[in-house]
């Protein structure tokens, strides 16, 4: 009678490992494409780059704020839409807790000092000289958004170009307690 | 379940059709047949044997030749449809839409439904997936099922073993020793057959010589290998394990290396190097007028240190210095960078001279780094050229206003203030490639293009895949296997000597016949045996080469 038993554990315990083998497989291979990109809850991986005035920002020096990454290139129009609404946001949120980081992909210093002055933005703008933000963030088309929450966790990607409208209710949402 | 008493008094399981200790058919088919089928040595297949609760159901499926056969053959079909159009990883498309639209462009109504079943992604699929899964389950199955009774059967199989068992062998003999003195008869065939290389075990008046038992294994270890190869398959999907992504690096750049984080590469140079030899007649018919040597791209690895965020260049570490060619990655900690794609003479810096329009007179040059132009160039005292507006690639105007369509200076375009001694407030031009300047007012003074530097672009792989030991692992193995039970026989000789004074032979090979019998007529004329026959050969030509299959 015992010996039945064991049989029994022993084929269950075979079939179950391998259903769970298979099981696994599949979901990792359902989720192979998610897992590198960036989701909602996931910790904002940190970084630090140069602005234009030579200073460094690393994005876990504000923690308690909320942080507004936007990522641009000069040669994107949506980026150049989005700007103006995004800097009469953060001129209302600046002293609520809300952040603006402005991170240019890999243009140089004279072209992103040119945009600045020609759009009078006075948030940080860092520029990622060597994209490896870019690529820790998965952004693929810009310009792309990403709402971090003062415990600095990525609270929200918003997709693509942002109404003024929607930049708010953003904001609003990272804005600390 | 109960257990089949043999007549010697020994316990088989339920199933077993040659008593595992004497070797009298136990199965009535097993009695009728002339020749036993030795197939597992008669030993029960463990899946035959229970068939009760639900788990049992399932591994007996499993266990069944005819549902793995089924699912190799399913899974064959099955992969063989992956090969009508391109997979979706092949096809140079960034979109996901414009994948879809590239199946119905290229292959009409059938493409599009060939992608719209998911046949364009088959591999991945989860279908495909569970098939190769269950074929796992099989292959585990129905290994354990038969290899491990038959291991016990012969681990444990006996010296002695009853008549009808030996009259039962393809091959026996009967009879009394041809020539001296029977008693003596045993002693000479260990002799000869150890020197055979046989095993040979005694037991009174009764002798077994048993060769290259391990062939039998060799089915078993062919299965191991498959299942290491499929394990290290399934280790792809998990991820860090498996790393394929691409990145354009330029001349001078320093990037971070996609799928490989806290590395960084600089572009030093990128080398195209031509055969510069006469063209061959094979190549003017193909209108190739150049065969490329050489691809190269010198690079250095850079690390950044421990603790250190991303994008925080300043303190990197220089641990390998590279030239990347073609089948010549640069390998570092796990990861392999490969020469896969280059562009040339992309525009690197442009040269310009300011002169007067009239006279023609130079006032100096100036060179413009196109990846970091500065806001003013000194000239000379009270001459300088300051750039209002920089558009690495040119697009056109809109509402009046110039656009760039990328980061790249494909087509720069630039709006220069010139300031000279004879025009201290500045004269303002609009430079472009291709086109006459754009001037507000008639200006005195120009921008006169003088030269261009260019550079080239490296499009490097990234691949990391730490499964492909395992893989290779799993294919040894699996060739082991395969040799092995190829290329060696198990061979098995009884002897008894009766109680009438004349002896009873019977052997067995699962495979080469031939070969066991060669040893049998060395055995037999050296221990003057009596001649054996093979009651195969006798009934039925045919099936004279029957092997057994495992």
């Amino acid at each position: 009678m015992d010996k039945k038993k064991k049989r029994m554990v022993i084929r269950g315990l075979i079939l179950g490992l391998l259903a769970c083998a298979i099981i696994y497989t599949i979901y990792n291979s359902a989720t192979k494409d998610k897992v590198e990109v960036l989701q909602d809850g996931d910790k904002a991986p940190d970084f630090e780059l140069v602005d234009l005035e030579g200073n460094t920002h690393r994005l876990s020096d504000y923690k308690g704020q909320g942080v507004f990454l936007n990522f641009w290139g000069t040669w994107c129009e949506p980026c150049k839409k989005e700007m103006p609404a995004l800097e009469r946001q953060y001129q209302q949120f600046k002293d609520q807790g809300v952040q603006v980081l402005a991170v240019n992909i890999a243009q140089s210093n004279f072209e992103v000092q040119n945009y600045v002055d020609q759009l009078h933005l006075t948030f940080p703008v860092v520029i990622d000289k060597t994209k490896s933000v870019m690529q820790a963030y998965n952004v693929g088309q810009l310009p792309a958004s990403f709402l971090i929450d003062p415990e600095g966790k990525v609270k929200r990607i918003p997709p693509g170009e942002l109404s003024e409208q929607q930049i708010q209710t953003y904001m609003e949402s990272i804005k600390p307690e | 379940m109960e257990k089949v008493k043999c007549v010697c008094g020994h316990e088989n399981p339920f199933g077993t059709k040659i008593c595992g200790k004497c070797g009298r058919p136990l199965t009535e088919e097993a009695k009728a047949q002339k020749v036993l089928d030795m197939k597992y040595d008669g030993s029960a297949i463990r899946s035959k044997t229970y068939n009760k609760s639900i788990i049992d159901k399932i591994w007996n499926f499993f266990s069944s030749v005819k549902v793995g056969v089924s699912l190799i053959v399913i899974t064959l079909i099955a992969s063989s449809f992956g090969t009508f159009f391109p997979q979706k990883f092949n096809i140079q498309a960034a979109t996901e839409a414009e994948k879809a639209l590239y199946y119905e462009q290229n292959y009409g109504t059938l493409g599009k439904l060939y992608y719209e079943l998911g046949l364009s992604d088959l591999y991945n699929s989860w279908w495909y997936q569970i098939l190769v899964g269950l074929l796992a389950i099989s292959i585990i199955v129905a290994s354990l099922d038969r290899g491990i009774p038959l291991y016990k059967s012969l681990k444990n199989q006996r010296v002695k073993r009853h008549e009808s068992f030996m009259k039962k062998q393809r091959i026996v003999a009967h009879g009394p020793v041809t020539e001296g003195d029977a008693s003596k008869t045993l002693d000479l065939i260990a002799e000869k057959m150890s020197k055979l290389r046989y095993k040979v075990r005694r037991d009174g008046n009764a002798l077994l010589a048993e060769k290259n038992r391990f062939a039998r294994s060799g089915p078993y270890i062919n299965h191991l290998g498959l299942i290491i190869f499929l394990f290290g398959l399934m280790l792809r999907f998990i991820p860090g394990f498996h790393v394929d992504e691409a990145m354009w690096i330029r001349e001078g750049e320093i990037r971070a290396i996609p799928g490989m984080d806290g590395y960084y590469l600089e572009n030093e140079k990128f080398i195209l190097e031509t055969y510069d030899n006469e063209p061959t007649r094979a190549q003017i018919e193909q209108g190739v007028s150049k065969i490329a040597k050489n691809y190269q791209s010198d690079v250095k690895l850079y690390k950044q240190p421990e603790g250190a965020v991303l994008g925080d260049t300043e303190n990197l570490d220089l641990v390998k210095e590279y030239s990347i060619r073609v089948n010549h990655p640069l390998k570092y900690d796990g990861y392999s960078i490969y020469q896969m794609d280059y562009r040339l003479n992309e525009f690197k810096s442009m040269t310009f001279g300011l002169t007067n329009k009239q006279s023609g007179e130079s006032l100096g040059t100036l060179t413009i780094d196109l990846t970091n132009p500065e806001k003013e160039y000194v000239l000379g005292e009270n001459t300088k050229v300051e750039i209002l507006n920089y558009y690495p690639d040119f697009s056109g105007l809109k509402d009046g206003i110039p656009q760039t369509a990328s980061q790249y200076p494909n087509n720069p375009a630039f709006v220069f203030k010139m300031i000279t001694p004879d025009k201290p407030e500045g004269e303002i031009s609009f430079v472009s490639i291709g086109a006459a300047p754009v001037e507000a007012g008639d200006n005195e003074y120009k921008m006169t293009f003088k030269n261009v530097e260019t550079r080239n672009v490296s499009g490097l792989a990234i691949k990391k895949d730490v499964t492909i030991p395992i893989l290779i692992v799993g294919g040894i193995v699996f060739l082991i296997g395969l040799a092995i039970g190829s290329y060696w026989n198990h061979r098995r000789l009884w002897v008894q000597q009766l109680e009438d004074g004349t002896l009873l032979l019977a052997a067995h090979t699962n495979k080469n016949w031939f070969g066991l019998k060669k040893d049998l007529n060395v055995v037999t004329e050296y221990a003057h045996l009596p001649q054996y026959i093979d009651q195969l050969e006798e009934n039925d030509e045919t099936k004279r080469e029957g092997d057994d299959v495992e």
